[in-house]
Formats: C-alpha cells, structure tokens, sequence
C-alpha cells in the first residue's frame, strides 16, 4: 500500500502544482521518484510531528495541498492538538497519512501499534476518517481527497496486502460490496478486509454459506444510506472487522448507527477488534491476528458458533 | 523618522488605553500581557506589513500570527485601528454570543486574524508552514510572528526553529515579547530560557536583542535583521508586563486580574499624562 501512495502521489505532484509532501523522515528511497518530479515540495520535516501538522495547516490556508506522511502513531496521537487545531478547526484541507496503521508493525511492540487513532480523530469535527482496504481504494480516496474542502485521515498498512476491490466507482462514503450472500452481513474497514474474504472461501466449502461482505472504506462519513438498506434484508447477524480497538472504531460506530435507526431487535451485532488491552507477546501480524480471533480461522469459529 | 515615532507613541497610547478599558468594561483577562506587547504590534502593523485591507485575500500580502493568541485583546484594537473591521463591532467584546472573546478565531470571522491561536506553540510552525508556501509559489512575501517567552517552553518552538533553519526561509519574522513572566511565575525561574538570544542562534537563526517599548530599538533591529539572507530572523524584545500604568509594571497579579473603576481611573490618567 505504501508504494502505491508513493507512485500515485508522484503523479498527482506532475498533475498539480499545489500537491506538496510532508514526511516525517521516513520512506528512504520511496520517495526518490516524487523528489526528482518535484524537489522544493517535499520536505523531509525530520522527527518533529507536532510541527510538521502545523506546518501543514499554514501551507493549506495558503492554498497548497500537503499530504503528511508517518508512521500511524506518530501522525496522529503524537500530535492530536495539532490535529485538532490546525487541521480540524481551521478546516485546512491536510491529507494525514498514517502509514503501518493496526497492527503493520507488529512486531515493533505497543509503541508502533494503533488500535486508537480512528476513534480518536472520529470525534474531531470535520475531519474525514479512510481506512481503505487495498490500494485501489487508496488510489481512489487519494484523487478525491484533494477535490475536497477540509482535512482527511487516510489510513494504510504497509505492504503487500492483496487487492480486494475492483470495482469502477470507488468513492469516499461508498461502501463497495466485494461479496453477495446472506445469514451474515460482515462490514470490514481496512486491509483486514481480506481476512473476511479467505474466511468466506472457507464457509463455503465447509457450511455451504456465503456472507455478504462489505468494505466500509471509510468511518466517517459512514455510509448511512447503505446500511440502512441492509436493516431490513434479515440478516440475523451484522459483524465488524478492523484492525482497531473495539471501542471508538466501526464497531462502535455502527451500534450506534442501529441504536440510532431503532433496529430490528433481531440483529445482533458482534464486534471483531483488539480487545481493550495492550499487545504483550509480539508476533508478526499474522501471529497477533490469529491470538485475537482476527485471522481467518478465528473469523471462522467465531461464525460456526453462531449458525 | 521623527514623523514615524510620533505614531508610533501615538497609537501605542491609544490602544493601551483601548485595552484597559475593555478588560474592565468585558472583564477579560491578561491585560499585562497585552500591555507588554502593544508596541511592538504598533510596530509591526505600521510600519512592517504590507497589507491592502480592501485586499485582505491577496496571496501576496504579509501575514502576521499573534502566537501568544492571549494577546488578542490588544490584537483586536490594533486591527480595528488599522480599519479591518468597524470599531463599534468590539462593543460586543466578551459578551455571549460575540467573536470577540479571549482568543483569536480562525479566519474568516475576524478580519485581519489570520490563525487561530490561543494554545501556545501553534503560531509559529503554521507561520512557518505558511512562509514555506511564499516560496514554492514565488511570492515575495513575508511572515511574522509574535511569540512569547511563556511560549518558548513548548518543544513544538524549537521544532520549528530547526526546520525552519535548515529550509533557510528568510521570509520568517519572529519577535519574542519578553516580558520575564509566565502565567503563575518567573519564566527563567520555571524554564531555564537564557541565554534566549543564544540559543535562538545556535540554533541557526538570524538574532537581535533589543528594548521591546523603544521604537528606534526596534526599527533598528528590524531593518538591519530584514537584510540577512537564508536564514529565518528574530528579534528579542525586552519587554515590561503592564507597560504603560505604573501600578501594573512587573506585577503578574495582572496576568489574571481585571481592573476596579479606581484602576480604571488611575490607569486612564496615567496614560493620558
């Protein structure tokens, strides 16, 4: 995903002369390609977050078009009032990208984790909260982010993840079906997404199921008019999936979606997310995920259980 | 130059009266702060920014950040003097419902205020942030920025000192109202900022270290920093919290207080004598 925002930037910067780059000193060689197309735009802002998001304010409220890029942690708490302040409240249109979001660096420790970020820049105003699945989303998200007003926060994982969506009509608050079934309607926000999809592979050939399988693509805007169409399709179950705690993210972003609409009393929704906890015995992400029930299988058991 | 420094004192007066009678009128806070810097805001508002006020979009123009947004009472006056807004619309400052409160809004309800500020060590990297975009669009000009020394505790001060060192942005202005107190004491006793004007150049800024009230101090310092190239510049300004009314020099009682009718007399008398 990485480097598919590294080359998609590239061409955006030979497109317009207003799109900027802002790193926080990493992505060595990544960038080299953008540097040669437009060297006085990217700025190496060194380890120094706090300001690098009010630098990025400035530059929006002159008229340029800064994406941020860092690490997840470092882009996003490590400089939440910068957040809320410069970007949020004065509506400056900032991409954040948070890069190796969830659980990307793994084995990296608590430190580089994220499990946080979606719930706490939810609750900013204005601001628009992205976790594509794939880098199609991410290519998509990216074009139509600078045709908008005010901030948005994209979050990405780090490389190699699958591509999970072809679809043409890729849109910021658009849900995209990637899977048509019944019984459970599982929403998915994020590369984890592909986890559902393998899980699906595996419903089919033992239970004889198919899910319909959906990737949110965004939290905020939620895609409300989707959903609300799927409140009366019968499905007994809605489950989340993200790679983000279970308090803050989709899962509870949804609940309160159904609380809201006055749900059928017949949908239970089940909430797949860390737990409340930080992660102590590291891994690679395929490791922690299957520990937390969020790899395929343990997406499996948890949906056996419940037919 | 003689004609220069007869405004220069003449507004300086005028708004220091302006700013306590406000305090007193809104009952609004941090008059020693706004004390101690109104001259250099007369300063940079007459005689540095170029500024159209019937052209107040102009990517060209000069901007100017109040990054001790504690300041806006004085801030508020000045931009009404200068004519960006109707002075009767400071009646409503500090009543319910008015933008004219504690702090400065972000653009766009106030003119003339360009950021937000208020929560210390946001002004200057969003001035430097916007002094970056002066030069990837060609423009000529410039930024500037009034810090407080309160401020420089904030770590995210000396991350954009460093960058903005290393980006050589010779079209960034800060001045530091230094006035020797922060909210609840001694600046130097709480955070240990000298040598200021040291480390400001060691940490790759163009520096001067004047008297803040005195107007060919500044003018000075200004006109002779202005023609350093490749290097962002600052001016120390050695100011005095509640300059201006005796009773209120180098009292931080009046970081918070506001004053009684009998302040209010006094203080108008000193002023206007």
């Amino acid at each position: 995903m990485r480097n598919a925002f590294a080359s998609e930037l590239t061409k955006l910067a030979k497109e317009r002369e207003d799109i900027c780059l802002l790193s926080g000193d990493i992505g060595n060689r990544m960038f080299d390609n953008f540097k040669e197309n437009a060297p006085n735009r990217f700025i190496n802002c060194g380890i120094a977050e706090a300001n690098m998001m009010s630098m990025a304010a400035g530059m929006a409220l002159s008229g340029l078009r800064p994406f941020v890029y860092t690490i997840t942690p470092f882009t996003t708490t490590r400089c939440l009032e910068q957040i809320k302040i410069g970007l949020a409240y004065h509506n400056a249109p900032v991409v954040i990208v948070g890069t190796g979001s969830g659980l990307s660096y793994s084995e990296l420790g608590p430190t580089h984790h994220s499990f946080e970020d979606m719930a706490i820049l939810n609750c900013l105003p204005g601001i628009k909260v992205l976790a594509p699945c794939d880098q199609n989303e991410l290519k998509a998200f990216m074009r139509e982010a600078i045709t908008l007003d005010g901030p948005i926060y994209i979050r990405i994982g780090k490389k190699g993840e699958p591509i999970l969506n072809t679809h043409q009509q890729i849109k910021i608050g658009k849900v995209t079906e990637l899977m048509n079934g019944n019984q459970f309607l599982i929403l998915c926000l994020g590369p984890i997404t592909s986890e559902a999809i393998e899980t699906s592979n595996k419903l089919k050939e033992i239970l004889g199921l198919k899910p319909t399988i959906v990737s949110m693509g965004s939290l905020k805007p939620l895609d409300e008019k989707f959903l609300m169409t799927q409140l009366s399709k019968g499905y007994k179950y809605w489950i989340t999936l993200e790679e983000h705690s279970v308090i803050g993210g989709l899962g509870s972003t949804v609940a309160d979606f159904l609380q809201k609409n006055n749900s059928p009393k017949s949908i239970k929704l089940i909430k797949l997310g860390i737990p409340d906890e930080f992660i102590h015995k590291l891994g690679n992400q395929k490791f922690v995920r299957s520990q937390y029930g969020l790899d395929s299988e343990g997406i499996f058991d948890v949906l056996e259980k419940l037919c | 130059m003689n004609i220069d420094k007869s405004i220069f004192l003449e507004k300086a007066r005028l708004i220091r009266r302006k700013v306590v009678e406000t305090s007193y009128n809104s009952k609004i806070p941090h008059l020693g702060s706004c004390l101690s810097c109104v001259d250099l805001l007369v300063y940079i508002y007459w005689f540095v920014l170029k500024i159209q006020i019937e052209k107040v979009d102009d990517p060209n123009r000069d901007i100017f950040i109040l990054s001790k947004g504690h300041g806006a009472p004085a801030l508020f006056q000045v931009l009404a003097e200068k004519g960006f807004f109707e002075e009767k619309l400071l009646d409503t400052f500090g009543k319910s419902g008015s933008f004219f409160h504690e702090h400065p809004p972000k653009p766009g309800y106030i003119n003339g205020v360009e950021a937000a500020t208020g929560s210390l060590g946001h002004g200057l990297p969003m001035a430097l942030g916007m002094a970056l975009a002066k030069k990837i669009k060609g423009l000529s000009s410039s930024c500037f920025v009034l810090l407080s020394d309160g401020e420089c505790n904030e770590g995210s001060i000396w991350e954009a000192a460093m960058l903005a060192a290393s980006l050589k942005l010779d079209n960034l202005y800060a001045f530091v109202d230094y006035n020797k107190w922060q909210a609840t004491g001694r600046s130097q006793e709480i955070m240990a900022l000298e040598p200021l004007a040291e480390k400001w150049k060691s940490f790759g800024w163009e520096v001067d270290e004047i008297d803040g009230h005195d107007f060919n101090s500044i003018d000075n310092a200004y006109k002779k920093i202005k023609t350093q190239l490749n290097k962002p510049k600052i001016i120390i300004c050695h100011t005095i919290k509640g300059k201006g009314i005796s009773f209120m020099e180098d009292d931080n009682n009046w970081h918070y207080r506001v004053p009684n009718e009998q302040e209010l007399k006094n203080a108008l008398y000193e002023l206007e004598n």
